[in-house]
């Protein structure tokens, strides 16, 4: 059986800056991936990121991907592609399938589940024709593969997918017919808003969709009124010629993988569902096991870039690749960089979900100790950063 | 016709509903009732779905609601790869 100090699930953001950092530590790791090549959503992020500079603010997504990949390959880490994870136990072995061809079982010292997140749908009548598709998806199709995924296009969903999808379908040559958002408000950051409201995209608030009607593929979108207590309004209905219907209301966490290895939860909205429940290392309760980025709660690239970097210092020190005080400045430095994204009208909103995480996480210690039972798997580490057991 | 709700399994609203009316008080009792959530994608798309009828049908707050079980392998795979 293989052995490798820190196996990381996911090629994305947080997986990638988490593989950097352990390699840069010394530990030796591998980064699998189901995709054929690493950088998960980075490569069809074509809009420039926010933020400071320091967080590659300005930058395009694509080519902090390119960066990650070019550091990933300066420092020779081991990236299987075509890889699924399928499962993987408390103790740390790891099953992986390749080209679905063949099965591989590894062992592992520390894991970090950095899997990111799927997207929602919202099952109303006709959502299963040709056509009704996640916003996330059409991006892939159109960034990824060059091919435009409709003509006439109606977004379901005013926040940051929804109107970052639909500025790229108006780039790509497609007609967004509208943007329909639930909310009495609109979701996404104003920069992006104001963009596709200049471009001539109506949005519609207080409104969802009713059906898609067609008989083979998409032909029409029924769209409705909401009252604020979320109900139809009878008679508001009206139709809307299109041929594709987006859909970008949220994901989900992708925690099998964490649920799989034994992995506490809790549910907070905000973050997309369940969460697993971890320190501020992104140690989960199981002992070794971490996590980073979207599936340890939905957030941007730039905060799974840094998570991921947290995760992978947390992960070499308790390998003892840093001693406590270098180990210390440098999640000390982490969590600067990550306040900084977590600020601001929407940020915050995420700061203080993610505070409730950490939150969990000390109640649970707490009445572990109460309960006076045996010491809780995951919690060797101090809390204060100081001390850990090696 | 009652909507779709598991693609995979082409499980719609209704049996899922008549699953909560017959005692199926949990997601897993669903699935298990109906197949919804059982098939290919393993609950990807349909899962909360499901959850919010449960919710909705039953009064339980949806942050109560336990995700049905997750297991191994996660991806669909052939049996051959199973050893």
């Amino acid at each position: 059986m293989n052995e490798y100090e820190v196996v990381i699930v996911g090629a994305g953001p947080a997986g990638l800056s988490a593989a950097i950092e352990c390699a840069k530590a010394g530990a030796k790791v591998l980064v699998i991936d189901e995709n054929n090549q690493p950088g998960g959503q980075l490569f069809k992020q074509i809009h420039k990121f926010f933020g400071s500079k320091e967080h590659k603010a300005g930058i395009r997504g694509i080519h902090i991907g390119e960066q990650l990949l070019k550091e990933t390959e300066e420092l020779s880490i081991e990236v299987w592609l075509d890889s699924e994870v399928c499962g993987m136990d408390q103790d740390k072995s790891i099953w992986i399938t390749k080209q679905k061809e063949k099965s591989h079982c590894i062992q592992a010292k520390k894991i970090i589940i950095a899997s990111g997140a799927t997207e929602n749908s919202i099952p109303f009548e006709g959502w299963t024709l040709p056509g009704v598709m996640g916003a996330g998806a059409a991006q892939t199709m159109m960034n990824c593969h060059r091919v435009l995924p409709g003509k006439r296009i109606m977004m379901i969903g005013s926040g940051n997918v929804g109107v970052i999808v639909s500025y790229q379908l108006l780039q790509a040559g497609a007609e967004v017919v509208g943007i329909l958002e639930a909310a009495p408000v609109l979701g996404g950051y104003g920069v992006h808003t104001a963009k596709v409201r200049r471009a001539g995209v109506p949005f519609y608030t207080g409104y969802t969709v009713k059906q898609a009607l067609g008989k083979e593929h998409v032909e029409a979108a029924e769209i409705v009124k909401l009252d604020s207590n979320w109900n139809t309004v009878q008679g508001s209905e009206r139709i809307v010629e299109v041929d594709t219907i987006c859909l970008a209301v949220g994901l989900t966490p992708l925690i099998e993988l964490a649920w799989l290895s034994g992995c506490q939860f809790t549910y907070l909205d905000k973050m997309g569902g369940h969460v697993p429940i971890h320190n501020k290392y992104m140690e989960t309760t199981v002992k070794g096991i971490y996590v980073a980025g979207d599936v340890s709660g939905i957030e941007e690239a730039s905060t799974a870039m840094e998570e991921g970097r947290l995760a992978g210092i947390s992960a070499a020190w308790s390998l003892g690749y840093y001693d406590n005080e270098k180990a210390d400045m440098l999640i000390n430095e982490e969590w600067r960089r990550l306040n900084l994204l977590r600020c601001g009208q929407f940020g915050l909103k995420r700061k203080m979900s993610k505070d409730e995480i950490l939150i969990k996480w000390e109640e649970m210690q707490d009445a572990n100790f109460k309960n006076n039972r045996s010491p809780f798997d995951g919690g060797t580490q101090a809390v204060n950063g100081i001390s850990q057991s090696k | 016709m009652s909507k779709i709700i598991c693609r995979c399994e082409e499980i719609t609203e209704d049996e899922i509903i008549e699953a909560i009316a017959s005692g199926a008080s949990t997601v897993n009792e669903i699935k298990k009732f109906s197949r919804a959530n059982m098939g290919l994608c393993q609950g990807r798309t349909c899962r909360k779905a499901i959850e919010r009828i449960l919710s909705k049908e039953t009064g339980q707050k949806l942050e109560n609601i336990k995700p049905s079980s997750y297991r191994k392998p996660v991806r669909p795979i052939k049996l051959g790869l199973m050893k």
